[in-house]
């Protein structure tokens, strides 16, 4: 069949239109027309709502489009979703492992849907095992797998068999950086050796640079589409770097450029310097104002700075009111002199049965500082952070936030502490007033001062266009800022933030960041774990975490120093987090 | 001073919490629907299919004599307002049939020469066939019919022998009820039995839901302590429990029309105490669970052996001893208790005070059990 | 490549054995891992059939009542003498009506039989009465005493009037009355048959209406539909595993009635077991139903004892005659697959295999479980749209 199909089209689409809730509202996806070569690896890149999960629904058959025609693999998917169901592999956003069943289990199942034949499974089995590096847990129940592992072993299920095209829905949401790496060699050797037919889409940028193919959606629209090189076109000559004046860190600069949303399309902190784009229009004198007349270099433009160019200029309008609001949530001035200490830890050890999740870890955060807690998936940051936050205690070791010893004053120390869990985790069906007047009365806020702080919060975080709808149904990026928003309602000395910026478009994460940077300016301690290494570079401080142990712990220049050659902060983790690994292979077995 | 305003503080974290349940439960279209429609429609259905009246007995006849006697007797049947003439039978092979297809639960067979021997000898028998496959109201039929023909049997001593005798009159009065409709017995039980299945469905999945959505570690970090949870996650279980019993209350009162005798206030003060109770155990199973599967069928395997052994269906009295003993852990023995007694009754405090301890000591005994598993279970 | 040719092996359609068999090994292993299903498939039938078996009884014995002798005449002690010496009614004497009134508040006796002071004068007058007061609430019992209490007043009556006429004692009307199916006359052997009704809408409605539920919820369902499983498979393979879970409670409750309640069987075993599985195959359809349309485990749940658990234990006849029932309750009951399997259960275990009854019942079962199952069918499309 593969051989029939060589020349032709994985994807014919023409005119397709998509609404939900019976045409009320924005439609989803709204008017698409494209057509997607077989054997080729092709990227979904666009904000949050953009559709671009309903247009791989469409695809994979499970949605009918209102209107418009599609054919997937030559076959008329409306009419007949099966027969592409039997041929296509695809893996959802959040892939639905059976979490009682083992790895071996899940794997199983999915091989006998598929009809894959004994004899071929074993090799690919093999195969899968070996190149998700999970040999080792095949009998572990799916559910005890940390967040990467479940990821890799959902995209195992997907690919038990070799499809006639593969459909991935945002694969590497929530996935450290070497099992991303691992994840897209997989892609990429199949692609290589099968002539897979792949459409990914995905919100980290380096990964659509690896496509041959990139379309960029916007509101239910195609923006743009072709090779990365071409998409990289509008913001060529435009990108450049500058290093800040001695003394100012590169996040303050970073956030002065970004705030002007008229000379600046974009401005993200790389290596202590600061990388930007300036808008096409943009008054020179304008630009060196904002650099403070510090020298810019060019430098070559990537596919990021494309799309963000792109998307720059569909919404310049309504982005500018997000970045520049003051932050109304810190309660204290931020002090001149040494700063006092907020967050010590001491030989803090957490064990689960033999098992050991932090190994006596130490370190301490002080006022106003952002603190990034990295390491890969189930190295041990949730514990280390969960403890922190006094939803867990330690097995051993001191540990003291906010000036309260979290053993003997732990509802003291939660007063004067936020938390955003990774998972939106605020009432769903309750809207976000309803949301934030109970946070805020849980936290002793009442009367006219919560009424206060809530009007506040809605304006800060830009909410208050659905302040009365269910939370559960806003959008991807109002969940994380309502989850925010709540965190933030009694204006806390410390904010604990948990992979907040997984699944978030790049936008979303400019707007987020520029919140965080200014509420530590104004001196609210923040603690955050991430899995962009980039945003490492918002940091005072960072600790790499491995198998439960501090690799290494400093200034991200310093961190970074600590791997000769690396030329961003992904090279630098992996090559602490490998040299580590390789060092103590016995420390494999770790898995939160 | 302190103690005051940290008191108030606890108290006013525990009304925030209590809205958002509240909210949270009320605001689910699902759920209004689930928590009110049923109990209604349930207390009317059970309310007439749930009965033990006998109006419709249906018997049927082999007549093999059909003398005066025998077609006397028939009739006082059919005035009796308890049986149904349902079929006449030509032969005995007919009996297997009705009997065996329901048709008739009870057949009467009087022999050829029934007539003949009750007046020559004024003695006859009468062949009386009962199906036993619900023995229950076959008994009670059977009762029915025997007082019938004893009366009979006077009346005809009177008449035939000229024997001046006379017959001894029964002067019944039931008290509480006094047309002996099983519909009073049953109602009344159902405000405590109905709004006990979703008090404490509720209350096991309140935790268990949270866990399984990620809120609960939110709700974690809040200086919200674990008894403060625990208050304010019983409380709208405890309220929505109560609005249901006033529902079914409702039903019974301006429905069915079965008069309410007790005080109101003694009647809540009860059911407010077995809702408490319930609340205890739900959260217990809700602490327990790992999920809202889990809860859910905790709550139900709970659920059947307290209404089984109430005596909602089935007299307490009946049971064996050792049973009795252990329907003294079932807050809705008591409940049912309470609530028949104060209803029907009028019963007062003093009277149903014994029906308080028990359900008073359950919820002191899951209450505290529930709050230890929730500190214990967090690691 | 390591294997070129694995893209050629998929042949959609003829994969439904393997696939059904994937799915339902995995619906098994997902069924013994969690505890709670255990509970629900073995714990709850062996509890409930101890409970039934054992604890539940309709019957009435050893009723108290008091009895008031105002009138202390021989005549008077012998109007009550005929209700002692069953085991139905256990007697009490006192002294005074108020003293009875007391029992009766305190709920020590139901019932209260008053022989007034001028007894003996009235009887002789020809108009006496007896009094009796019995305690309404419970008023099964209150009912079935009366008609007792009627009965033996009555027969004293007549035994008087024999003796005044010097007839024979066996004067007038004599009951011969026969039991038919129930020999013992206990309300066990009705239970029982009922229990088993019970056991298969459990684990037929209740365990299965939140499996469907359950992978809409946790995501499962996207990454099911998007291989070549058919519907029906995914709902064939929930079937399956429940129903032998079903099999075990319907075994576990034949061997309770045969060996611990010695319980007849006068029909025919296979019968039983074709009626059980019938009715199983009816609750599991239900349940699925219940469960793809409501796609959410606590509303599929609440729905799923409310329209099965509840009207199986009320209105299938099994503990209320339906005769005595309104109308409209017989309609709702007639609609209900319990009622029929109750219907055949009894008459399985205690009247004997009656082809006709049974012919009709099956037939309204295989219906039911064909609609519901379609129903079911219809409202898992593989699809994200609602």
């Amino acid at each position: 069949m593969s051989v029939a199909l060589a020349d032709g089209l994985a994807i014919e689409a023409a005119d397709l239109l998509k609404s939900f809730k019976e045409g009320k509202g924005k439609p989803a996806v709204a008017g698409i027309s494209l057509g997607i070569p077989l054997g080729q690896l092709t990227a979904l890149v666009g904000p949050d709502g953009a559709g671009k999960t309903t247009l791989l629904r469409m695809v994979a058959g499970l949605m009918k489009p209102d209107a418009g025609t599609l054919v997937v693999l030559g076959i008329n998917v409306k009419r007949d979703p099966q027969a592409v169901q039997d041929r296509i592999s695809y893996m959802p956003q959040r892939f639905g492992l059976y979490e009682d069943l083992s790895v071996q289990e899940n794997l199983d199942l999915y091989a006998d849907l598929h009809g894959v034949p004994a004899n071929v499974r074993r090799d690919r089995f093999e195969r899968m095992l070996t190149m998700t590096d999970m040999a080792r847990f095949t009998h572990r129940p799916a559910g005890k797998l940390s967040g990467g592992m479940k990821q890799k072993l959902g995209l195992a299920c997907t690919l038990v068999r070799a499809p006639d095209l593969l459909l991935l829905d945002e694969p590497t949401v929530g996935v450290d950086p070497l099992s991303r790496r691992e994840l897209w060699r997989i892609v990429q050797q199949l692609v290589d050796e099968e002539r897979l037919s792949v459409i990914v889409s995905t919100g980290y940028m380096d990964e659509a640079e690896r496509c041959e193919h990139v379309i960029v959606m916007n509101d239910g629209k195609m923006l743009a589409q072709g090779t990365p090189e071409a998409l990289r076109e509008p913001a060529d000559r435009c990108c450049f770097v500058a290093h800040p004046p001695s003394g100012v860190l590169a996040r303050t600069l970073q956030a002065r450029l970004i705030d002007d949303r008229v000379n600046i399309v974009d401005a993200v902190p790389v290596g202590g310097a600061v990388r930007f784009i300036r808008a096409a229009q943009a008054d020179d004198a304008d630009i060196a104002a904002l650099l403070g007349n510090e020298r810019s270099e060019a430098v070559p433009a990537c596919l990021e700075d494309g799309v963000m160019t792109l998307l720059h200029a569909q919404s310049a309008a309504a982005a500018s009111s997000i970045f520049a609001t003051p932050s109304t949530s810190v309660a204290t001035t931020p002090e001149d002199g040494e700063r006092p200490v907020l967050i010590e830890v001491r030989d803090l050890v957490r064990r689960f049965g033999d098992f050991v999740a932090v190994a006596s870890t130490s370190f301490k955060v002080q006022r106003g500082e952002i603190f990034g807690l990295l390491g890969p998936n189930g190295a041990g940051k949730t514990t280390t952070f969960r403890m922190l936050c006094g939803l867990l205690p330690a097995t051993s070791g001191f540990l003291e936030v906010a000036g309260y010893n979290l053993r003997t004053a732990r509802a003291e120390a939660r007063g004067r502490v936020g938390y955003v869990s990774q998972k939106f985790a605020l009432y769903g069906n309750l809207s976000a007033v309803e949301n934030l007047t109970f946070f805020g009365g849980a936290y002793g806020l009442q009367g006219a001062g919560l009424r206060q702080r809530i009007e506040q919060v809605l304006d800060e975080f830009d909410l208050a266009t659905h302040q009365h709808s269910p939370s559960g149904e806003l959008p991807g990026g109002f969940k994380q800022r309502l989850a925010m928003a709540a965190a933030l309602l009694h204006q806390p000395d410390i904010l604990f933030l948990d992979e907040p910026t997984s699944g978030i478009d790049p936008l979303a994460r400019r707007a987020f960041w520029r919140r965080i940077t200014a509420l530590s300016e104004a001196g609210t301690t923040v603690v955050i774990t991430t899995h962009f290494m980039e945003e490492a570079e918002y940091c005072d401080r960072i600790v790499i975490q491995d198998a439960g142990r501090l690799l290494a712990i400093g200034t991200p220049d310093e961190v970074r120093a600590q791997v000769p050659d690396a030329a961003d902060m992904n090279t630098a983790f992996i090559g602490i987090v490998e040299q580590a690994r390789s060092q103590k292979p016995t420390t494999e077995k770790a898995v939160a | 001073m302190r103690v005051l305003s940290h008191f108030s503080a606890t108290l006013r974290r525990i009304a925030f919490l209590f809205r958002k349940e509240v909210l949270a439960i009320l605001k689910d279209p699902a759920n209004r629907v689930i928590l009110i429609v049923p109990v209604i429609v349930q207390s009317l259905v059970f309310g007439y299919g749930a009965t033990y009246d006998l109006n419709h007995v249906p018997y049927a006849v082999l007549n093999e004599s059909n003398g005066e006697a025998s077609r006397e007797l028939i009739a006082r049947l059919d005035g009796s307002g308890v049986f149904v003439h349902a079929a006449s039978l030509r032969n005995e092979s007919d009996i297997a049939r009705v009997i065996d297809e329901g048709h008739a639960l009870l057949v009467l067979h009087f022999a050829s020469d029934f007539d003949s021997r009750l007046s020559s000898s004024g003695s006859a028998p009468l062949q009386l066939i009962l199906d036993g496959r619900n023995s229950t109201t076959v008994n009670m039929a059977a009762g029915h019919l025997s007082a019938l023909i004893a009366q009979f049997n006077a009346i005809r001593a009177n008449a035939t022998r000229n024997v001046v005798l006379s017959q001894v009159g029964i002067e019944t009065r039931a008290w509480f009820n006094p047309n002996l409709e099983s519909r009073w017995n049953i109602i009344p039980a159902l405000i405590a039995a109905l709004s006990m299945i979703q008090t404490l469905l509720l209350a096991s999945l309140s935790v268990a839901r949270e866990r399984e959505q990620g809120t609960f570690d939110q709700l974690l970090v809040t200086p919200l302590r674990p008894m403060e949870i625990l208050i304010g996650k019983a409380l709208p279980s405890i309220f929505i429990g109560l609005v249901q019993a006033s529902l079914i209350l409702a039903v019974s009162l301006w429905w069915f029309r079965i008069p309410f005798n007790g005080s109101a206030l003694l009647l809540y003060a009860g059911l407010a105490l077995f809702a408490t109770s319930c609340v205890g155990i739900g959260l217990s199973i809700s602490a327990l669970s790992l999920n809202m599967q889990q809860a859910m069928v905790y709550a139900f395997v709970s659920i059947m052996p307290l209404m089984l052994l109430s005596g909602l269906v089935t007299p307490i009295t009946n049971m064996p001893w050792a049973l009795q003993i252990v329907t003294y852990a079932n807050p809705l023995r008591f409940a049912i208790d309470l609530v028949r007694r104060v209803y029907l009754e009028g019963a007062g405090w003093q009277d149903v005070a014994t029906a308080f301890w028990p359900m008073a000591i359950v919820a002191l005994v899951t209450l505290p059990i529930a709050t230890w598993l929730f500190r214990n279970r967090l690691a | 490549m390591t294997h070129p040719d694995t893209r050629a092996i998929h042949a959609p359609s003829g994969g439904f054995w393997r696939r059904l068999r994937a799915l339902t090994v995995k619906e098994f292993r997902q069924l013994l891992r969690d505890r709670s299903n255990l509970a629900i498939g073995v714990i709850l039938p062996i509890l409930l059939i101890l409970l039934f078996g054992y604890g539940l009884s309709l019957d009435i014995r050893h009723a108290n009542v008091a009895i008031v002798l105002e009138d202390g005449s021989p005549t008077a002690r012998d109007v009550v003498a005929g209700l002692g010496g069953s085991d139905y009614i256990e007697p009490t004497y006192v002294l005074a009506m108020s003293d009875a009134e007391g029992l009766m508040r305190a709920r020590q006796v139901d019932a209260i039989v008053r022989i007034p002071v001028d007894f003996s004068y009235r009887l002789a007058q020809g108009n006496a009465t007896v009094q009796l007061v019995l305690h309404g609430t419970d008023a099964a019992t209150a009912a079935s005493l009366r008609a007792y209490v009627s009965a033996a007043i009555a027969g004293w009556g007549q035994r008087q009037a024999d003796r005044a006429g010097r007839m024979g004692p066996a004067a007038g009307v004599q009951i011969i009355d026969r039991m038919w199916f129930n020999a013992t006359n206990s309300s066990t052997w009705y239970l029982v048959p009922g229990l088993i009704v019970l056991i298969m809408t459990l684990v037929g409605g209740f365990l299965t209406s939140m499996v469907i539920a359950r992978e809409w919820e946790r995501g499962t369902m996207e990454s099911l539909f998007v291989t070549p499983v058919r519907t029906l498979e995914i709902l064939l393979a929930k079937i399956i595993p429940y129903f032998c879970v079903g099999l075990l409670g319907l075994l576990l409750c034949v061997a309770a009635a045969l060996g611990l309640f010695a319980l007849p069987l006068n029909g025919s075993l296979w019968v039983l077991l074709v009626s059980s599985m019938l009715y199983l195959i009816v609750a599991l359809s239900l349940g699925l139903f219940i469960s793809a349309a409501a796609r959410n485990q606590f509303l599929a749940s609440q729905i799923a004892v409310i329209a099965t658990f509840l009207p199986a234990l009320m209105l299938s006849g099994f503990l209320f005659d339906l005769h005595n029932v309104p109308i409209g309750i017989q309609r709702v009951a007639s609609i209900l697959p319990a009622t029929y399997f109750v219907e055949l259960a009894k008459m399985s275990f205690l009247a004997g295999d009656n082809f006709p009854l049974i012919l009709r019942n099956w037939s309204i079962l295989g219906v039911e479980a064909v609609v519901l199952i379609t129903a079911a069918w219809l409202r898992t499309r593989k699809s994200l749209d609602h």
